[in-house]
Protein backbone atom coordinates (compact mmCIF):
# COMPACT_ATOMS: atom_id res chain seq x y z
CA UNK A 1 0.00 0.00 0.00
CA UNK A 2 2.76 2.33 0.93
CA UNK A 3 4.65 1.56 -2.28
CA UNK A 4 1.55 2.25 -4.40
CA UNK A 5 1.23 5.70 -2.79
CA UNK A 6 4.90 6.22 -3.36
CA UNK A 7 4.56 5.42 -7.11
CA UNK A 8 1.49 7.68 -7.49
CA UNK A 9 3.36 10.51 -5.77
CA UNK A 10 6.31 9.96 -8.10
CA UNK A 11 4.03 10.12 -11.17
CA UNK A 12 2.42 13.40 -10.00
CA UNK A 13 5.82 14.87 -9.22
CA UNK A 14 7.19 13.78 -12.62
CA UNK A 15 4.33 15.19 -14.63
CA UNK A 16 4.37 18.49 -12.76
CA UNK A 17 8.10 18.92 -12.84
CA UNK A 18 8.63 18.01 -16.47
CA UNK A 19 5.63 19.98 -17.69
CA UNK A 20 5.91 17.88 -20.75
CA UNK A 21 2.81 16.81 -22.62
CA UNK A 22 4.56 13.64 -23.71
CA UNK A 23 5.14 12.61 -20.09
CA UNK A 24 1.50 13.32 -19.26
CA UNK A 25 0.32 11.32 -22.21
CA UNK A 26 2.59 8.55 -21.13
CA UNK A 27 0.61 8.20 -17.96
CA UNK A 28 -2.77 8.91 -19.54
CA UNK A 29 -3.09 12.31 -17.85
CA UNK A 30 -2.87 14.51 -20.99
CA UNK A 31 -5.96 16.24 -22.30
CA UNK A 32 -7.35 15.18 -25.61
CA UNK A 33 -6.24 18.25 -27.55
CA UNK A 34 -8.31 19.64 -30.42
CA UNK A 35 -6.47 21.56 -33.18
CA UNK A 36 -6.14 25.21 -32.03
CA UNK A 37 -9.07 27.32 -33.20
CA UNK A 38 -8.13 29.82 -35.93
CA UNK A 39 -8.03 33.39 -34.67
CA UNK A 40 -8.39 34.75 -38.20
CA UNK A 41 -11.69 35.43 -39.87
CA UNK A 42 -12.62 32.93 -42.53
CA UNK A 43 -11.47 33.89 -45.98
CA UNK A 44 -8.10 35.35 -44.99
CA UNK A 45 -5.77 32.49 -45.48
CA UNK A 46 -2.47 34.30 -45.12
CA UNK A 47 -1.81 37.08 -42.66
CA UNK A 48 0.14 39.69 -44.69
CA UNK A 49 3.09 40.45 -42.46
CA UNK A 50 3.92 43.82 -44.03
CA UNK A 51 4.44 47.14 -42.40
CA UNK A 52 1.51 49.45 -42.62
CA UNK A 53 2.67 52.63 -44.23
CA UNK A 54 0.97 55.46 -45.98
CA UNK A 55 1.98 56.66 -49.38
CA UNK A 56 3.21 60.16 -48.85
CA UNK A 57 3.03 62.09 -52.04
CA UNK A 58 6.16 64.01 -51.13
CA UNK A 59 8.10 60.75 -51.19
CA UNK A 60 7.26 60.15 -54.84
CA UNK A 61 10.06 61.35 -57.04
CA UNK A 62 8.31 64.07 -59.00
CA UNK A 63 10.20 65.21 -62.08
CA UNK A 64 8.58 68.24 -63.64
CA UNK A 65 11.61 70.53 -63.99
CA UNK A 66 14.06 70.28 -66.84
CA UNK A 67 17.47 71.94 -66.82
CA UNK A 68 20.10 71.82 -69.50
CA UNK A 69 22.52 73.42 -71.91
CA UNK A 70 22.61 73.76 -75.67
CA UNK A 71 24.96 74.67 -78.49
CA UNK A 72 24.35 75.34 -82.15
CA UNK A 73 24.43 77.90 -84.92
CA UNK A 74 22.70 81.28 -84.88
CA UNK A 75 22.44 83.67 -87.77
CA UNK A 76 22.23 87.39 -87.01
CA UNK A 77 20.66 89.17 -89.96
CA UNK A 78 23.35 91.12 -91.88
CA UNK A 79 26.02 89.91 -89.42
CA UNK A 80 26.60 86.32 -90.51
CA UNK A 81 26.29 83.09 -88.57
CA UNK A 82 28.24 81.92 -85.59
CA UNK A 83 28.25 79.40 -82.79
CA UNK A 84 25.56 79.97 -80.16
CA UNK A 85 25.44 78.37 -76.74
CA UNK A 86 23.22 78.78 -73.73
CA UNK A 87 21.05 77.27 -71.02
CA UNK A 88 17.44 76.25 -70.63
CA UNK A 89 15.14 75.74 -67.64
CA UNK A 90 11.62 74.39 -68.14
CA UNK A 91 8.71 73.50 -65.89
CA UNK A 92 6.18 70.98 -67.16
CA UNK A 93 2.74 72.11 -66.02
CA UNK A 94 0.73 69.33 -67.67
CA UNK A 95 1.59 66.56 -70.09
CA UNK A 96 0.94 69.10 -72.86
CA UNK A 97 2.04 72.52 -71.63
CA UNK A 98 5.34 73.71 -70.28
CA UNK A 99 6.94 77.06 -69.55
CA UNK A 100 10.54 77.64 -70.41
CA UNK A 101 13.27 80.19 -69.89
CA UNK A 102 16.26 80.25 -72.22
CA UNK A 103 19.39 82.38 -72.34
CA UNK A 104 22.06 82.27 -75.01
CA UNK A 105 24.95 84.12 -76.53
CA UNK A 106 26.63 84.34 -79.94
CA UNK A 107 28.75 86.81 -81.87
CA UNK A 108 28.17 88.81 -85.04
CA UNK A 109 30.69 88.91 -87.89
CA UNK A 110 31.32 91.83 -90.20
CA UNK A 111 28.47 92.83 -92.49
CA UNK A 112 29.05 92.65 -96.26
CA UNK A 113 29.25 96.44 -96.26
CA UNK A 114 32.01 96.42 -93.65
CA UNK A 115 33.98 93.79 -95.54
CA UNK A 116 33.73 95.60 -98.88
CA UNK A 117 34.39 99.09 -97.54
CA UNK A 118 37.63 98.18 -95.85
CA UNK A 119 37.99 99.98 -92.55
CA UNK A 120 34.47 101.33 -92.02
CA UNK A 121 32.79 99.84 -88.95
CA UNK A 122 29.06 100.03 -88.13
CA UNK A 123 29.52 98.96 -84.53
CA UNK A 124 32.39 98.38 -82.13
CA UNK A 125 33.78 94.90 -81.77
CA UNK A 126 32.55 94.58 -78.19
CA UNK A 127 29.01 95.39 -79.38
CA UNK A 128 29.04 92.43 -81.75
CA UNK A 129 28.34 89.98 -78.96
CA UNK A 130 24.65 89.07 -78.94
CA UNK A 131 23.07 87.81 -75.74
CA UNK A 132 19.42 87.00 -75.32
CA UNK A 133 16.94 85.70 -72.81
CA UNK A 134 13.40 84.52 -73.53
CA UNK A 135 10.42 83.35 -71.51
CA UNK A 136 8.34 80.93 -73.51
CA UNK A 137 5.20 78.89 -73.39
CA UNK A 138 5.52 75.47 -75.00
CA UNK A 139 3.15 72.78 -76.10
CA UNK A 140 3.97 69.13 -76.82
CA UNK A 141 2.01 68.86 -80.02
CA UNK A 142 3.09 65.39 -81.20
CA UNK A 143 4.11 63.05 -78.38
CA UNK A 144 5.46 59.77 -79.70
CA UNK A 145 7.97 56.99 -79.62
CA UNK A 146 11.11 56.35 -81.64
CA UNK A 147 12.37 52.84 -82.24
CA UNK A 148 16.02 51.94 -82.44
CA UNK A 149 16.21 48.49 -83.93
CA UNK A 150 13.71 45.95 -82.68
CA UNK A 151 14.44 46.00 -79.00
CA UNK A 152 14.57 49.65 -77.99
CA UNK A 153 11.90 52.32 -77.80
CA UNK A 154 12.43 55.92 -76.70
CA UNK A 155 9.77 58.45 -75.88
CA UNK A 156 9.85 61.62 -77.95
CA UNK A 157 7.96 64.88 -78.25
CA UNK A 158 7.62 67.38 -81.04
CA UNK A 159 6.83 70.71 -79.42
CA UNK A 160 6.10 74.28 -80.38
CA UNK A 161 7.26 77.28 -78.38
CA UNK A 162 6.57 81.01 -78.48
CA UNK A 163 7.53 83.77 -76.12
CA UNK A 164 9.00 87.14 -75.29
CA UNK A 165 12.31 88.39 -74.10
CA UNK A 166 15.17 90.74 -74.66
CA UNK A 167 18.24 90.69 -76.89
CA UNK A 168 21.35 92.79 -76.28
CA UNK A 169 23.10 93.53 -79.53
CA UNK A 170 24.84 96.52 -81.11
CA UNK A 171 24.77 98.52 -77.90
CA UNK A 172 21.11 98.19 -77.01
CA UNK A 173 18.61 95.89 -75.39
CA UNK A 174 15.93 94.99 -77.90
CA UNK A 175 12.47 93.64 -77.19
CA UNK A 176 12.40 90.21 -78.80
CA UNK A 177 9.68 87.85 -79.88
CA UNK A 178 10.75 84.29 -80.54
CA UNK A 179 8.99 81.20 -81.76
CA UNK A 180 10.01 77.81 -83.01
CA UNK A 181 9.73 74.07 -82.86
CA UNK A 182 11.78 71.42 -81.15
CA UNK A 183 12.18 67.70 -80.85
CA UNK A 184 12.77 66.12 -77.44
CA UNK A 185 14.28 62.65 -77.44
CA UNK A 186 14.24 61.02 -74.01
CA UNK A 187 17.28 58.78 -73.58
CA UNK A 188 15.86 57.74 -70.21
CA UNK A 189 13.16 59.09 -67.92
CA UNK A 190 15.53 61.77 -66.70
CA UNK A 191 17.86 62.63 -69.60
CA UNK A 192 16.74 64.15 -72.91
CA UNK A 193 18.33 65.37 -76.13
CA UNK A 194 16.77 68.41 -77.80
CA UNK A 195 16.93 69.60 -81.37
CA UNK A 196 15.52 73.12 -81.67
CA UNK A 197 14.88 75.65 -84.41
CA UNK A 198 13.88 79.16 -83.43
CA UNK A 199 13.38 82.55 -84.98
CA UNK A 200 14.22 85.62 -82.89
CA UNK A 201 12.56 88.82 -84.14
CA UNK A 202 13.53 92.30 -83.03
CA UNK A 203 13.63 95.81 -84.45
CA UNK A 204 16.96 97.38 -85.32
CA UNK A 205 17.76 100.80 -86.81
CA UNK A 206 21.47 100.34 -87.31
CA UNK A 207 21.42 100.74 -91.10
CA UNK A 208 19.42 103.97 -91.15
CA UNK A 209 15.81 102.92 -91.16
CA UNK A 210 14.21 100.72 -88.57
CA UNK A 211 13.45 97.21 -89.69
CA UNK A 212 12.43 93.93 -88.13
CA UNK A 213 15.15 91.32 -88.41
CA UNK A 214 14.82 87.55 -88.32
CA UNK A 215 17.61 85.76 -86.53
CA UNK A 216 17.44 82.04 -87.03
CA UNK A 217 18.89 79.65 -84.53
CA UNK A 218 19.33 75.88 -84.63
CA UNK A 219 20.78 74.05 -81.67
CA UNK A 220 21.34 70.70 -80.04
CA UNK A 221 20.76 70.46 -76.33
CA UNK A 222 21.00 68.07 -73.40
CA UNK A 223 18.64 68.35 -70.43
CA UNK A 224 18.07 66.58 -67.14
CA UNK A 225 14.69 66.20 -65.44
CA UNK A 226 14.47 66.72 -61.70
CA UNK B 1 0.30 50.56 -68.12
CA UNK B 2 1.18 52.87 -70.99
CA UNK B 3 4.55 53.12 -72.71
CA UNK B 4 4.84 56.84 -72.06
CA UNK B 5 3.60 59.62 -69.80
CA UNK B 6 1.05 61.25 -72.07
CA UNK B 7 -1.96 60.98 -74.29
CA UNK B 8 -1.86 58.40 -77.05
CA UNK B 9 0.89 56.16 -75.72
CA UNK B 10 -0.33 52.56 -76.18
CA UNK B 11 -1.16 50.21 -73.31
CA UNK B 12 1.42 47.40 -73.32
CA UNK B 13 0.73 45.67 -70.01
CA UNK B 14 -2.13 45.17 -67.59
CA UNK B 15 -1.65 44.63 -63.86
CA UNK B 16 -4.26 42.19 -62.53
CA UNK B 17 -6.75 43.20 -59.89
CA UNK B 18 -5.35 42.41 -56.47
CA UNK B 19 -1.71 42.75 -57.44
CA UNK B 20 0.51 45.41 -55.97
CA UNK B 21 2.55 47.97 -57.87
CA UNK B 22 5.45 50.12 -56.77
CA UNK B 23 5.51 53.81 -57.68
CA UNK B 24 8.86 54.72 -59.21
CA UNK B 25 8.46 58.35 -60.22
CA UNK B 26 5.97 60.95 -61.33
CA UNK B 27 5.84 63.34 -64.30
CA UNK B 28 2.97 65.85 -64.27
CA UNK B 29 -0.13 63.65 -63.74
CA UNK B 30 1.47 60.37 -64.78
CA UNK B 31 3.05 57.78 -62.50
CA UNK B 32 5.71 55.31 -63.47
CA UNK B 33 4.94 52.05 -61.68
CA UNK B 34 6.70 48.71 -61.38
CA UNK B 35 4.54 45.60 -61.59
CA UNK B 36 5.33 42.43 -59.58
CA UNK B 37 6.86 40.85 -62.69
CA UNK B 38 9.28 43.75 -63.03
CA UNK B 39 7.59 45.47 -65.97
CA UNK B 40 7.59 49.24 -65.73
CA UNK B 41 5.07 51.54 -67.35
CA UNK B 42 3.14 54.78 -67.00
CA UNK B 43 -0.26 55.07 -65.36
CA UNK B 44 -2.48 58.15 -65.35
CA UNK B 45 -3.37 59.75 -62.04
CA UNK B 46 -7.06 58.96 -62.58
CA UNK B 47 -6.15 55.25 -62.74
CA UNK B 48 -3.86 55.43 -59.73
CA UNK B 49 -6.70 56.87 -57.69
CA UNK B 50 -8.60 53.60 -58.20
CA UNK B 51 -5.90 51.61 -56.42
CA UNK B 52 -5.86 50.83 -52.70
CA UNK B 53 -3.12 51.33 -50.18
CA UNK B 54 -1.78 48.31 -48.32
CA UNK B 55 -4.18 48.88 -45.44
CA UNK B 56 -7.13 48.88 -47.83
CA UNK B 57 -7.86 52.60 -47.87
CA UNK B 58 -8.21 54.46 -51.11
CA UNK B 59 -5.11 56.11 -52.47
CA UNK B 60 -5.67 59.82 -52.24
CA UNK B 61 -3.38 62.21 -54.01
CA UNK B 62 -3.09 65.81 -53.06
CA UNK B 63 -5.41 67.76 -55.28
CA UNK B 64 -4.47 71.33 -56.07
CA UNK B 65 -7.66 73.31 -56.40
CA UNK B 66 -9.11 76.74 -55.89
CA UNK B 67 -8.67 76.52 -52.10
CA UNK B 68 -4.94 76.30 -52.61
CA UNK B 69 -5.21 79.24 -54.99
CA UNK B 70 -6.85 81.24 -52.19
CA UNK B 71 -4.47 80.15 -49.43
CA UNK B 72 -1.19 79.89 -51.32
CA UNK B 73 1.81 81.37 -49.54
CA UNK B 74 4.23 81.84 -52.42
CA UNK B 75 3.65 83.05 -55.94
CA UNK B 76 6.04 83.51 -58.86
CA UNK B 77 5.18 84.82 -62.29
CA UNK B 78 6.07 86.45 -65.57
CA UNK B 79 4.16 89.28 -67.24
CA UNK B 80 4.63 91.25 -70.42
CA UNK B 81 2.98 94.39 -71.68
CA UNK B 82 3.21 98.08 -72.36
CA UNK B 83 5.07 100.57 -70.17
CA UNK B 84 4.37 104.11 -71.36
CA UNK B 85 4.62 103.09 -75.01
CA UNK B 86 7.61 100.80 -74.52
CA UNK B 87 7.57 97.02 -74.20
CA UNK B 88 8.07 95.58 -70.78
CA UNK B 89 8.91 92.11 -69.48
CA UNK B 90 8.42 91.56 -65.75
CA UNK B 91 9.27 88.90 -63.22
CA UNK B 92 7.84 88.83 -59.70
CA UNK B 93 7.74 86.85 -56.51
CA UNK B 94 5.17 87.26 -53.76
CA UNK B 95 4.53 86.10 -50.22
CA UNK B 96 1.06 86.13 -48.62
CA UNK B 97 0.73 87.13 -44.99
CA UNK B 98 -3.00 86.40 -45.09
CA UNK B 99 -5.23 85.36 -48.00
CA UNK B 100 -6.02 89.06 -48.43
CA UNK B 101 -2.63 90.72 -48.03
CA UNK B 102 0.63 89.86 -49.73
CA UNK B 103 3.99 91.43 -50.42
CA UNK B 104 5.58 91.28 -53.85
CA UNK B 105 8.99 92.06 -55.29
CA UNK B 106 9.06 93.02 -58.96
CA UNK B 107 11.78 93.39 -61.53
CA UNK B 108 11.03 94.64 -65.05
CA UNK B 109 13.01 95.27 -68.17
CA UNK B 110 11.67 98.09 -70.33
CA UNK B 111 12.53 98.12 -74.01
CA UNK B 112 11.52 101.27 -75.86
CA UNK B 113 12.27 102.97 -79.13
CA UNK B 114 14.27 105.77 -77.56
CA UNK B 115 15.44 104.36 -74.30
CA UNK B 116 15.70 101.16 -72.33
CA UNK B 117 15.56 100.64 -68.64
CA UNK B 118 14.99 98.58 -65.58
CA UNK B 119 12.60 98.94 -62.70
CA UNK B 120 12.62 97.25 -59.35
CA UNK B 121 9.86 97.72 -56.81
CA UNK B 122 8.28 96.43 -53.63
CA UNK B 123 4.48 96.14 -53.56
CA UNK B 124 1.70 95.56 -51.09
CA UNK B 125 -1.26 93.75 -52.68
CA UNK B 126 -4.74 93.58 -51.23
CA UNK B 127 -7.36 91.14 -52.46
CA UNK B 128 -10.89 91.82 -51.32
CA UNK B 129 -12.30 88.46 -52.43
CA UNK B 130 -9.42 85.98 -52.41
CA UNK B 131 -11.78 83.00 -52.70
CA UNK B 132 -13.17 84.10 -56.06
CA UNK B 133 -11.91 82.34 -59.17
CA UNK B 134 -11.39 85.77 -60.72
CA UNK B 135 -9.98 87.69 -57.81
CA UNK B 136 -9.60 91.49 -58.11
CA UNK B 137 -6.78 93.23 -56.26
CA UNK B 138 -5.34 96.64 -55.52
CA UNK B 139 -1.66 97.33 -55.21
CA UNK B 140 0.63 100.06 -53.91
CA UNK B 141 4.35 100.17 -54.30
CA UNK B 142 7.61 102.03 -54.48
CA UNK B 143 10.94 101.43 -56.15
CA UNK B 144 13.53 102.69 -58.59
CA UNK B 145 13.73 103.05 -62.35
CA UNK B 146 16.95 103.08 -64.35
CA UNK B 147 16.72 104.75 -67.74
CA UNK B 148 19.33 104.27 -70.45
CA UNK B 149 18.77 106.35 -73.61
CA UNK B 150 19.53 104.44 -76.82
CA UNK B 151 23.00 105.11 -78.09
CA UNK B 152 22.04 105.39 -81.75
CA UNK B 153 19.41 108.11 -81.27
CA UNK B 154 19.82 110.16 -78.14
CA UNK B 155 23.03 111.20 -76.46
CA UNK B 156 21.70 111.31 -72.94
CA UNK B 157 22.95 110.26 -69.58
CA UNK B 158 21.82 107.14 -67.83
CA UNK B 159 19.85 108.02 -64.78
CA UNK B 160 18.17 106.37 -61.81
CA UNK B 161 14.98 107.81 -60.31
CA UNK B 162 12.59 106.81 -57.59
CA UNK B 163 9.12 105.66 -58.54
CA UNK B 164 5.84 105.17 -56.73
CA UNK B 165 2.75 103.51 -58.11
CA UNK B 166 -0.85 102.49 -57.58
CA UNK B 167 -2.50 99.73 -59.52
CA UNK B 168 -5.32 97.26 -59.85
CA UNK B 169 -5.82 93.96 -61.60
CA UNK B 170 -7.11 90.42 -61.57
CA UNK B 171 -5.69 87.09 -60.55
CA UNK B 172 -7.50 84.32 -62.42
CA UNK B 173 -7.20 80.68 -61.33
CA UNK B 174 -6.44 78.52 -64.37
CA UNK B 175 -5.53 74.95 -63.33
CA UNK B 176 -3.31 73.08 -60.90
CA UNK B 177 -0.75 75.59 -59.61
CA UNK B 178 -1.28 77.91 -62.52
CA UNK B 179 -2.92 81.33 -62.58
CA UNK B 180 -3.31 84.14 -65.09
CA UNK B 181 -2.78 87.71 -64.07
CA UNK B 182 -3.65 91.02 -65.71
CA UNK B 183 -2.97 94.43 -64.20
CA UNK B 184 -2.74 98.15 -64.67
CA UNK B 185 -0.31 100.37 -62.78
CA UNK B 186 0.04 104.12 -62.76
CA UNK B 187 3.57 105.26 -61.96
CA UNK B 188 4.95 108.56 -60.81
CA UNK B 189 8.64 108.97 -61.58
CA UNK B 190 10.26 111.42 -59.15
CA UNK B 191 12.81 112.99 -61.47
CA UNK B 192 15.52 115.43 -60.57
CA UNK B 193 14.01 117.86 -63.10
CA UNK B 194 11.22 120.35 -62.39
CA UNK B 195 8.31 118.07 -63.22
CA UNK B 196 7.59 114.53 -62.21
CA UNK B 197 6.73 112.11 -64.98
CA UNK B 198 3.68 109.93 -65.03
CA UNK B 199 3.72 106.56 -66.77
CA UNK B 200 0.92 104.08 -67.31
CA UNK B 201 1.59 100.37 -67.54
CA UNK B 202 -0.56 97.47 -68.72
CA UNK B 203 0.56 93.90 -68.58
CA UNK B 204 -0.68 90.31 -68.67
CA UNK B 205 1.01 87.05 -67.83
CA UNK B 206 0.94 83.88 -65.83
CA UNK B 207 2.15 82.73 -62.44
CA UNK B 208 2.51 79.67 -60.21
CA UNK B 209 1.60 79.43 -56.58
CA UNK B 210 3.01 77.11 -53.93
Amino acid sequence: MESRFRILFLIIALTHLSGCAATRNLFGLGRAEAPPPSAEPPGQVVDPEVERREIKEAKIDSENFELGAFAGIMSIEDFGSNVVYGARLAYHVTEGFFVEGTAGTTEGDLTSFEVLSGDARLIDDDERRLTYYNLNLGYNIFPGEAFLGEGRAYNTNLYLIAGLGSTRFAGDDRFTVNFGAGFRFLLSDTVAIHIDFRDHLFDIDLLGEEKTVHNLEGHLGLTVFF
Amino acid sequence: MHTGPGRGYPIFHVVDRGETVQIVRRKTDWFKVRAPDGKEGWVAKSQMELTLEEDGTELDFEVIDIDDFTNAKWEFGVLAGDFGGANSVSLYGGYSLTPQVSFEVWGSQILGNFSNGWTGSVNVVHEAFPDWRVSPFFTLGAGVIRTEPKSTIVQGEDRTDQIGHVGAGFRIYAARRFLLRAEYKSYVVFTSRDDNEEVEEWKVGFAFFF
